[in-house]
């Protein structure tokens, strides 16, 4: 039997839209178990196609590029839904698919009660479905759909309990930044339509080097390089969706969803999307330095300021939130550096440590009856084993402990920054190493306070603590197997090998991961090597420092707090970025509109023009009805002077 | 082959139905008048699918062309046509219609037959408008269709309703003077005919061009409405029954831009040039302050009367940045506001017919008892977003390409809209769907029934099939617009 791929690569996405469907439309008939089983299968039956496509494309080299259906036409340029299936969308549909298969499996457990169950299945399907459009695309539109799409998925699942006010709220505000993105993305569109004539990868990318030299006028005296524009407008996209400072707002926030979204969508899968973007771009941001150069700094930024607020956090998830923001910014810091493969590889190892971490954040959450506050846990271990193995096996990844998936693919990224030649490779450099020590301190903070010391909850809630069932840690050890081996398996043929071949493309001039691939003798020698530098011994002062604070003099962290209060307050306030959008934009932006509704609208069109016009009207056929008094005295006497005047004119002329 | 009359049925039938239903007279034949209302809608939309189905797409020719002589004194004609501008409009129109019928079916309880017979008859005239080519009989139906609307305001309408009509008439009125005396101008300057498209080849003076450019501007600037003599069109929607207000922003909104298309860039291409400025900055003023305007509205309908002026002002920048994304991006973008601004305001009919308040503040936790509405209203009010995958996206981002040709500002002023729309719609859907049930009366709330999910669900189906797949509504306008687009290019002078 022959399988046409060009079906399967249909059949991916489909599956999961149809699981949707039928368990969103059609859940009150079908119940609890019908819905879930239809998104499951749905999602499973992508996963093994996906594994298929991967074979297919990393064991015989086969790729494909073409077009699904004509969406519109306009101008004469059309504009098209179509595939591009290659190493990197390969690799990505495997992620997606295998990280939303566990939260789904995951799902049964953790929303339980919940009696939005069949909606919330509904939508990760749909979620999934909108993220394999968006790594599949084999043009910009159809990226920018699926990434519209995985953005309103998002939105509705941030505000899944609608009836909480945060929630709603957090919400909004998600789908708001992430729209300031969306505003640069679709200018990005727009400039690429104009100058490439095109939205298809293959044709932007075969025609972006004649463009290099290129220049655009924003005002009369600056213009700029037309590819370095677009680049930036692609980033901002980015930045929301990836929650690059400043526009990381959201993400901490979205913490109010469920658990199992803010695994899938809020750190593995969608928050992956502007890293991706970048990386699937890569022919275009080679040609600008000036693009890599804010990428590195922005991505330096992120990864180290994010960190430091992951250890004042008293939220469990909020914890892993903002380890997720300092992790995005190391992807972002490995584009900038052009290492493209490294910062995938990363997005990869990460989306199975990270949404492990969540789940197992889940699962603790669970057991607290839906207890968040790290300061109420405590003593966990003894009641939740698997919990704790799996949330160790996190922990030392993120931290990026060998032989664990982080320490392959951070070492690659601080390494490679510290090789890049571009100007803000210093500081970025410099901010993902000190991250390293950061990133060891908050994830074994959370992990001591959550599952070692004495109980701080109260006696109904530890009386009542277990582990949670089957359904919610077969995912927890579905992922801790990756988040074990992924880098080991991964580092030779992603990050040093031709896995990527031709769609990654990197200039020679900027290759680092080459020269690294030069000193690259196996992967035993490579962990001798990061076991003798910086990064190691950071993270093992990290987990000490983390150690002695939490478990060996418990009251360290308190002394710590009182004697540097200010840098806590700004800590507690999140360097005032929430302040600061409330007053400026929201308040802002509703000021505004009050004074252009009042006196634009209300005075000045309508009390000076409208009204006005009206009242002008009204007063001169006033004048003319006083006039028609009906005296024939006043008529005649009207008469009279009007013969005057006429006669003194005809006379004087 | 179809009728040569097809277009004429398009037009008479509606108008004919509805003095037949007229004729039903009391209430005591409600139920009848519905039942016949519908009928007759249903057979006027039938009458308009000839028109799609036997459309050529690769000619900017008018088709299903008649003409007669009406008033052969003045050389002025019963002349009609359509080409791929016009007939996406038309079918807009009886697509509403129907809508718009089943909308009001229990709602108005009160002279039901004159309530369904003036949306029948205005059926017909706004066709009319769609399908002239001569001149006064396209002034004659521009005229006609604004009464069963003043007729529709002031009896079905709020208690404002005698001061909203009376802005909307005057607004109106002063606007279409102008082009009255525009238009007999171009009479007598051309060969005494009032046929449009002789107006076409006429040769103007720049001085002419741009005295009779403002007053078509006047006209149908009032119409679209675009910044500044908009301020009618929320009193207007305030005061208006749902059905009203339906027709009002679906359709007759879409008369001022049809306008721009059929008059003023084809018959005053150099003025349209030189004044081009004029239009993008009243179109971006339209879309910047109306969106902040929007976002602080306290009344449902004003705000969703905002957000139609904001994405009108995505037509007509579409259509004075002169090519073929702009003019396809604006075309499309009228015909999805009619979408999406009609299915928002009959979801606000939905809401007020169960609560009697249009006030945001009264309103708080409707999707625990609304839950199938509470998934429609979602998916109109991201198509009002502008989300991709709806019809609101394909419009809004074909300007945006189109604009963005011309100037990058234009295009990021344009695009803010992608922030402030989505600040003021998801907001409006926020506080009213979202959150706790703030009421006893929001918490005896009955979700939508079946008449009431039927006309939700059909523009649903529309607003995403148009999202997914605008192939086929762009296909239809290409010839024509790329005709427009060689009119508005050779200069007159």
């Amino acid at each position: 039997m022959t399988v046409n791929m060009q079906d399967v690569y249909l059949a991916i996405p489909l599956a999961c839209l149809v699981g949707s469907a039928v368990s969103g439309l059609f859940g009150w008939a079908i119940g609890r178990v019908g819905a879930h089983t239809a998104a499951i299968l749905g999602v499973a039956v992508a996963f093994v196609l996906s594994l298929l496509v991967l074979r297919d494309v990393a064991v015989f080299g086969h790729s494909f590029d073409g077009t699904v259906y004509t969406w519109g036409v306009s101008g004469g340029i059309p504009m098209e839904v179509g595939f591009l299936i290659d190493p990197l969308s390969a690799l990505m549909m495997v992620v997606v698919t295998f990280v939303s298969l566990a939260v789904h499996i995951y799902t049964i457990g953790y929303m339980r009660d919940d009696p939005g169950y069949q909606r919330f299945f509904s939508y990760i399907a749909l979620f999934t479905f909108a993220m394999l459009m968006l790594v599949m695309a084999n043009n910009f539109l159809q990226l920018f759909f699926g990434w519209e799409g995985v953005g309103l998925v998002s939105y509705l699942l941030i505000g899944f309990w609608y009836t909480r006010e945060s929630a709603v709220r957090a919400s909004l505000k998600a789908f708001l930044v992430n729209r300031v993105g969306d505003l640069g993305f679709v200018l990005a569109l727009a400039a690429i339509y104009q100058y490439f004539g095109t939205l298809d990868y293959g044709g932007v990318f075969a025609i972006a080097p004649q463009l290099a030299k290129t220049t655009i006028h924003l005002t009369p005296d600056l213009s700029c390089s037309v590819i370095t524009l677009i680049c930036l407008l692609l980033f901002t996209g980015a930045m929301a969706k990836s929650a690059q400072v400043p526009l990381h707002v959201w993400l901490p926030d979205s913490m109010e969803g469920p658990t199992p979204i803010s695994a899938l969508i809020h750190a593995a899968t969608m928050v992956t999307a502007g890293i991706f973007l970048v990386a699937r771009a890569s022919p275009l941001f080679e040609l600008s330095n000036t693009a890599l150069s804010v990428i590195l700094v922005i991505g330096g930024i992120t990864a180290l300021f994010m960190a430091f607020l992951g250890v004042v956090q008293t939220d469990i998830k909020r914890v892993v939130a903002y380890s997720t923001l300092s992790q995005l910014g190391y992807m972002t810091v490995a584009l900038g550096a052009s290492a493209y493969s490294a910062a995938i590889f990363h997005l990869m190892t990460h989306a199975f440590f990270k949404a492990l971490l969540f789940l197992a954040a889940g699962s603790v959450i669970m057991a607290m009856h839906h207890e968040q506050d790290l300061r109420k846990m405590g003593g966990l271990r003894k009641y939740m084993p698997w919990t704790l193995v799996t949330t160790w096996v996190g922990a030392l990844a993120l931290s990026g402990f060998p032989p664990f998936a982080g320490f392959f693919s951070k070492d690659a990224i601080i390494e490679a920054v510290g090789d890049s030649r571009l100007p803000g490779a210093g500081f970025a450099h410099f901010a993902v190493m000190a991250a390293v020590f950061v990133t060891a301190l908050y994830s074994f903070r959370m992990l001591f306070l959550a599952f070692y010391g004495e109980p701080r909850m109260d006696e109904h809630t530890r009386k009542h603590l277990k582990e949670s069932p089957a359904v919610v840690v077969i995912p927890l050890v579905l992922l801790a197997i990756p988040s074990v081996i992924a880098g080991w398996v991964g580092v030779r043929p992603l990050l040093f090998g031709t896995f990527f071949g031709s769609s990654i493309r990197v200039l020679p001039q900027h290759n680092v991961l080459a020269n690294m691939a030069l000193h690259f003798t196996g992967r035993g020698p490579f962990i001798a090597h990061g076991l003798q530098s910086a990064p190691f011994l950071l993270a093992v002062l990290g987990f000490a420092t983390a150690w002695f604070s939490y478990i060996r003099y418990p009251q360290i962290p308190g002394l710590v707090r009182e004697k540097a209060g200010l840098l806590y307050e700004i800590l507690i306030r999140k360097y005032g970025f929430d302040d600061f959008n409330d007053l400026v934009f929201v308040a802002g932006a509703r000021a505004v509109g009050r004074v252009l509704w009042k006196v634009g609208d209300v005075a000045l069109i309508d009390g000076l023009m409208v009204n006005g016009t009206a009242r002008v009207i009204a007063w001169t056929s006033r004048i003319a009805r006083r006039m028609q008094s009906g005296y024939i005295y006043h008529y005649a006497f009207a008469m009279i002077i009007g013969l005057v005047v006429l006669m003194t004119i005809f006379l004087h002329h | 082959m179809y009728s040569a009359h097809a277009l004429s049925i398009a037009i008479w039938l509606p108008i004919l139905g509805g003095v037949i239903v007229l004729a039903t007279g009391g209430d005591a034949n409600a139920p009848f008048a519905r039942i016949l209302s519908l009928v007759v809608a249903l057979a006027a939309f039938a009458a308009t699918v000839p028109l799609y189905t036997g459309f050529n797409h690769h000619t900017a020719a008018m088709q299903f062309v008649e003409s007669h002589p009406w008033i052969p004194a003045f050389n002025i004609d019963y002349h009609i046509g359509i080409d791929g501008i016009s007939m996406p409009l038309i079918l807009l129109t009886s697509f509403t219609t129907v809508i718009v019928v089943i909308a009001g079916w229990e709602v108005i309880k009160t002279r039901v037959s004159q309530y369904m017979a003036a949306f029948l008859i205005m059926e017909g005239l706004m066709i009319g408008v769609f399908s002239s080519m001569d001149a006064i009989l396209f002034y004659v139906f521009w005229e006609a269709m604004l009464i069963p609307m003043f007729v529709i305001i002031g009896i079905w309408g709020g208690p404002n309703r005698v001061y909203a009509t009376v802005k909307f008439f005057l607004y109106t009125l002063l606007g279409s003077v102008l082009m009255l005396v525009a238009l007999l101008y171009l009479y007598f300057k051309g060969g005494h005919s009032f046929d449009i498209q002789s107006f076409y080849s006429l040769k103007l003076s720049m001085t002419e061009q741009v005295l009779i450019f403002f007053a078509f501007l006047l006209a149908f600037a009032v119409k679209v409405p675009m910044w500044p003599v908009h301020t009618w069109l929320p009193d207007a929607h305030v005061e208006a029954p749902t059905g009203g207000s339906v027709v009002l922003a679906a359709i007759m909104l879409k008369m001022g831009a049809y306008g721009f298309l059929r008059f003023t860039l084809p018959i005053l291409p150099d003025a349209s040039h030189e004044l081009a400025w004029l239009m993008i900055t009243l179109s971006l003023i339209a879309i910047v302050y109306i969106s902040l305007v929007a976002l602080v509205q306290e009344d449902m309908k004003k705000l969703i009367a905002y957000s139609s002026i904001a994405h009108m002002g995505f037509v007509t920048l579409g259509f004075f940045i002169f090519n073929a994304q702009g003019i396809e991006g604006g075309l499309i973008e009228m015909i999805s506001h009619g979408f999406v601004s009609g299915a928002l305001f009959l979801c606000v009919g939905v809401l007020y017919d169960r609560m009697h308040t249009r006030s945001i503040r009264d309103y708080g936790g409707v999707a625990t008892r609304m839950p199938v509405f509470a998934a429609l209203m979602m998916l109109f009010v991201m198509a009002n977003v502008g989300l991709p995958g709806t019809s609101g996206f394909v419009g809004e981002f074909l300007v945006i390409l189109g604009s963005f040709q011309v100037n990058g500002w234009y295009a990021f002023m344009a695009a803010t809209i992608l922030v402030t729309g989505a600040g003021y719609t998801l907001w409006l859907y926020k506080r009213v769907i979202f959150g706790n049930v703030v009421s006893d009366h929001v918490a005896a709330l009955q979700d939508v029934g079946v008449r009431e999910f039927s006309f939700l669900a059909v523009l649903a189906v529309a607003v995403l099939v148009m999202g997914l797949w605008p192939h086929p509504f762009l296909d239809v306008m290409h010839a024509s617009v790329n005709h427009l687009l060689t009119q508005v290019a050779v200069s007159k002078l």
